[in-house]
């Protein structure tokens, strides 16, 4: 059993490069959230197949000088919050397109 | 003003164009047409054709429409439904007519107007009503965004008389081949005067901000979005509405200077405004 977590992007929210900054309005309430550049980062490679980890390694440590774990942590903390707002999808295995539960019914 | 008989009831209409886009309204009581004639003055005519069509149904004044007190603007099946505590519609977009059932007051009407133009610029894509007072100079047209107090309603009085005021409440902007317009209102704030019903490309949008001396700052793009969300009028329950709003709003920004106006209140602000 694989301890991967992977992370992909809501369908139910609205998201585009404005500047510097990833806007992304929620679909549940209208809210919306700037993410910074590093986030932003992790925000377009969360494709639902690439694992958490390698997204951090291969994206954010290869990009910003940062040391992998303590990147990791900052990445496994803001997916989190994003999961929270419902921005983002959380799954143990990879996830296909369209796999995204209906919260509206 | 135009007669026609609706399910045998004998009914008067008047159309009413705003942003290009007209909407015909019937109603069996020619008082309350003569009434919309006259807070719509300059955006009304007898047009033959029309976009859309609406039969207004009266009710006593006083009667509770809806039992919903708060605005709900909700899809159900292929309707638009449009409730406050003061009115009811109906819309179907497809067949482009509706009904719409409230007093015999102009409130609810230009509440209803309002909501029908946020959606019809929506579903069609790159154009939205903001709060923001608007104004045509030298040709090209400015709009002064902020939420109440900001002082939208003072820099429109405090106009020059070479400027001509599309409001000082609601602006309203579409999307044309050659890019945004700026279209005049007859949704009126404070300065409860119409604004002139002309349209003229859209060259800047001001945040505005109330100081020690007139200046205008540049902003990043991101804090411009986000301002001018803040103030963009959209009211329906729809994500995907809602996401088409935001990305005209993005779009906008990316194509339009925002900037901040800061101003004391007096006319040599729109010595900046050219």
């Amino acid at each position: 059993m694989s301890d991967m977590r992977y992370v992909a992007r809501s369908t139910k929210v609205a998201a585009r490069m404005v500047g510097d900054e990833m806007m992304i309005m929620s679909g549940r309430d209208s809210t919306l959230f700037a993410l910074n550049g590093t986030a932003a980062i992790l925000w377009e490679a969360a494709d639902g197949v690439t694992p958490l980890e390698d997204i951090v390694t291969r994206r954010i440590c290869a990009t910003f000088d940062v040391e992998p774990a303590a990147a990791f942590r900052d990445a496994e903390e803001l997916v989190e919050q994003l999961a929270g707002h419902g921005l983002l999808l959380l799954s143990d295995g990879p996830m296909v397109a369209g796999a995204e539960p209906d919260s509206s019914c | 003003m135009t007669k026609t008989v609706i399910a045998t009831t004998e009914h008067v209409s008047t159309a009413i164009a705003i942003g290009g886009v007209t909407v015909r309204v019937h109603a069996s009581d020619p008082v309350f047409l003569q009434m919309l004639e006259q807070r719509y003055e300059g955006f009304t005519g007898d047009w033959e054709s029309s976009d859309y069509e609406f039969i207004i149904d009266l009710v006593t004044p006083g009667a509770t429409v809806s039992a919903d007190e708060g605005l709900r603007v909700r899809r159900d099946g292929g309707l638009w439904k449009l409730e406050r505590g003061d009115f009811s519609a109906e819309w179907d977009p497809v067949s482009r007519s509706g009904h719409i059932r409230q007093s015999a007051n102009p409130y609810s009407i230009d509440s209803v107007l309002r909501i029908v133009h946020t959606l019809i610029l929506a579903t069609n894509g790159g154009g939205f009503l903001l709060h923001a007072a608007s104004a045509v100079r030298n040709g090209r047209a400015f709009f002064f965004a902020g939420v109440s107090g900001a002082g939208k309603t003072t820099i429109s009085r405090l106009a020059p008389p070479d400027v001509r005021l599309l409001t000082d409440e609601i602006s309203y902007v579409r999307k044309e081949a050659g890019g945004y317009y700026a279209y005049g209102t007859p949704f009126a704030g404070e300065l409860a005067k119409a604004g002139e019903n002309v349209k003229a490309p859209l060259a800047a949008v001001y945040l505005l901000a109330q100081g020690a001396d007139n200046r205008i700052d540049d902003i990043p793009r991101a804090e411009a979005a986000r301002a001018l969300l803040r103030n963009v009028l959209f009211f329906a329950e729809d994500s995907e509405l809602v996401h088409r709003v935001f990305h005209a709003t993005c779009e906008l920004v990316e194509h339009v200077p925002v900037r901040r106006l800061t101003f004391v209140p007096d006319a040599r602000v729109w010595e900046f405004i050219q």
